[in-house]
């Protein structure tokens, strides 16, 4: 099994991929921790909105809806 | 006397436990904004009085948003600290859990949403969590009042942790991981109806049908129950009250005084829009044709709240937001906007950027008519066709949009994404529902009633006096020949101010025709809000901002008012 780095925002809604680390500062960092998206989270993409809208992921049992600019600073490991 | 304080994540039912600890009630739901104001109760703890406060809800110390900078500030003031925390997500909020006993302040832990932990499959080792965390730990359920006397009873023993010692960051979230691995087991379960409901509700295309449907359903339970109140309860009531005027009518004889209490007759008989008398029109207009569609109002807002709706609906409208200078949450204002302004203006503090609040307030003061007003523009214009309330309704959400895209670009500052937490479903406690309905019905009525007096009463002063004459001549040129409309549309628009719908009643004796109408009533929504909107507003974006907003507000009326007397009147 071959692991693929991607972002959060080029996962396809009904993917999921495990969340490795963040490109972004200690801030945005701590502001997505603190809701539970985590190192090591499994990240399942429920939904992307359309026209640049927000992307939706379940983490633990909970639905968090997140805008694309912070989607994409979310890198995931993809098994492939 | 000691001080208690709440801290919790958000959405934890943190004022539900306060409510319950105090006695008082306090208005709980499910988006951030409404907890921002803080609480304030008493309790008896260990036989002396003790204050509660119940801080906004935080994910940390390290406060990423003015709520959470004044949930940090509290807990310095605090004697003892209840940390409210959702049993269906541990893991998330015991980071919050370790920052607080960190501080090293006496403490105990609520497990609260117990049941609805149970009913998910998650079970905690509660003695386990208790010596990881070297302070009581009590499973509650708030809204039922589960597990309240435990958790008093065992306040009088929390002190500081012995077990957790300040720690960086990072071994912060590691010690996070270790204790939820230890304490917590969950048993996988099936995707419930209430799962497929919640996705089918935030994805684009099942979304927006489920969304238009609850948006219709909300619409038409507001009409209906507030068209069954004013038949069954508020006009039987005033039937009863008609004699009783006319009695004192007679009684007074004409003059001063009947002008100002009664006002006029048409007809010899009192009418109820139009007489603008202080217990005539000052009690009918407030009672009658508004508060009963306030009720219904606030009830169906209050059902949607608790569900947990509104974050999906928020998730849905980002993109559309999101083009407007604002995210997702600037239907919060919209919403709460379209029963009164004032809480919709308080409202816009769920953004998070200056600028993303100075377009949610403006816009909202612009182009969100109050029930209020809303309620007198049918009454109105109804009666005309419903296609000249739907010209009203179309032009605002028109308006709505074009100013939110024309801001946008030129408002300097940032406009940060959305990013919030989708509660789960929950079936919505009657009581809990029926309490806040009635705290902002209160509210209403304590507001509206004293305006909508003293409005009158200035107005007939005003009138008495000449001074409304000598507005109507001075404006009449920018009326006339700029909006087509009779010069005495002035003294309805200086009204409004006051109170937009008393201004909407004071169009009909001017004698327009419907498309008059339209454009006076369009304009009355636009040019200024109501004098209580006023004052939130100027506090919440200080005075170069409603200087700004204002601005935007008088020119937009403007433009509108001159394009739409050329589309529907001509020159």
């Amino acid at each position: 099994m071959i692991a693929m780095e991607k972002t959060l925002l080029e996962l396809e809604p009904g993917m999921h991929g495990t969340l490795i680390r963040f490109a972004g500062t200690p801030g945005f960092v701590r502001k997505l921790r603190t809701i539970g998206i985590r190192e090591g989270k499994t990240l399942t993409v429920v939904t992307r909105h359309p026209l640049g809208g927000p992307v939706v992921i379940e983490v633990d049992g909970r639905e968090v809806t997140l805008g694309r600019g912070m989607a994409v600073r979310v890198i995931v490991d993809v098994a492939a | 006397m000691k001080t208690i304080v709440l801290m919790g994540n958000p959405n934890v039912g943190k004022s539900g436990i306060f409510s319950r600890l105090t006695g008082t009630r306090v208005i709980t739901s499910n988006y951030p904004g409404t907890t921002v104001d803080v609480s304030r109760g008493k309790m008896r703890l260990l036989g002396a009085p003790a204050e509660v406060i119940d801080a906004p809800g935080t994910y940390s110390l390290t406060p990423t948003n003015p709520a959470e900078e004044v949930a940090a500030g509290i807990l310095a003031q605090a004697d003892l600290v209840v940390n409210v925390v959702d049993a269906t997500n541990l893991e998330r909020n015991l980071y919050l859990t370790l920052e607080t006993l960190e501080c090293g302040v006496p403490a105990a832990v609520a497990l609260n949403l117990w049941d609805e932990a149970g009913h998910q499959g998650i079970a905690i080792d509660v003695a386990g969590l208790e010596a990881l965390l070297g302070v009581p730990v009590v499973p509650t359920v708030g809204l039922a009042g589960q597990g309240i006397r435990e958790l008093v009873e065992r306040l009088g023993e929390a002190h500081p942790s012995e077990t957790i010692r300040p720690m960086s960051e990072e071994e912060r979230w590691v010690a996070v991981g270790r204790i939820t691995g230890e304490v917590q087991t969950i048993v996988h379960r099936h995707h419930t109806l209430r799962d497929r409901l919640s996705e089918a509700s935030i994805r684009p295309i099942t979304g927006l049908f489920i969304a238009l449907a609850v948006i219709a359903a909300a619409f038409l339970a507001v009409r209906w129950i507030g068209e069954g109140l004013i038949s069954l309860v508020f006009e039987p009531l005033f039937d009863l009250y008609t004699p009783i005027v006319m009695r004192l009518s007679d009684l007074l004889g004409p003059g001063v005084l009947h002008e100002i209490l009664i006002g006029r007759l048409f007809d010899g008989e009192i009418d109820y829009v139009q007489s603008m008398g202080l217990l005539t029109t000052g009690l009918y207009v407030p009672l009658a044709m508004i508060l009963p569609y306030i009720v219904a109002f606030y009830l169906v807002l209050s059902i949607l709240e608790d569900t947990g709706y509104l974050p999906r609906l928020a998730t849905l409208t980002d993109t559309f937001f999101h083009r407007l200078g604002m995210h997702g949450y600037g239907i919060i204002p919209v919403f709460l906007g379209f029963g009164c302004n004032v809480p919709g203006a308080l409202a816009t503090r769920v953004l998070e950027t200056k600028k993303q609040r100075f377009i949610a307030a403006t816009l909202m003061a612009l182009a969100v008519p109050c029930m209020a007003q809303i309620a007198m523009v049918f009454g109105v214009l109804g009666p005309f066709g419903l296609q000249y309330v739907v010209m009203v309704f179309a032009t605002l959400a028109l308006v709505y949009v074009a100013a939110g895209l024309v801001l946008n670009r030129v408002v300097p500052g940032e406009c940060p994404e959305i990013f919030l937490e989708i509660p789960p479903y929950r079936v919505p406690d009657i009581r809990a529902t029926v309490t806040k309905t009635w705290m902002r019905v209160r509210g209403f009525i304590g507001e509206a009633i004293p305006y909508l007096f003293l409005g009158i009463l200035l107005i007939n002063l005003l009138y008495a006096v000449g001074f409304l004459d000598l507005l109507a001549a001075v404006f009449a040129p920018v009326m006339e020949t700029w909006l087509g409309l009779p010069a005495g549309a002035a003294v309805a628009l200086l009204v409004g101010f006051l109170r937009k719908d008393l201004a909407v009643g004071m169009l009909v004796p001017l004698g327009m025709n419907p498309e008059q109408l339209v454009i006076a009533v369009t304009m009355l929504s636009i040019y200024f809000p109501c004098v209580a909107t006023f004052v939130v507003l100027l506090r919440e974006l200080g005075a170069r901002g409603m200087l700004a907003a204002a601005g935007v507000m008088v020119t937009t009326a403007l433009l509108v008012g001159g394009a739409l007397r050329m589309v529907l009147i001509g020159f």
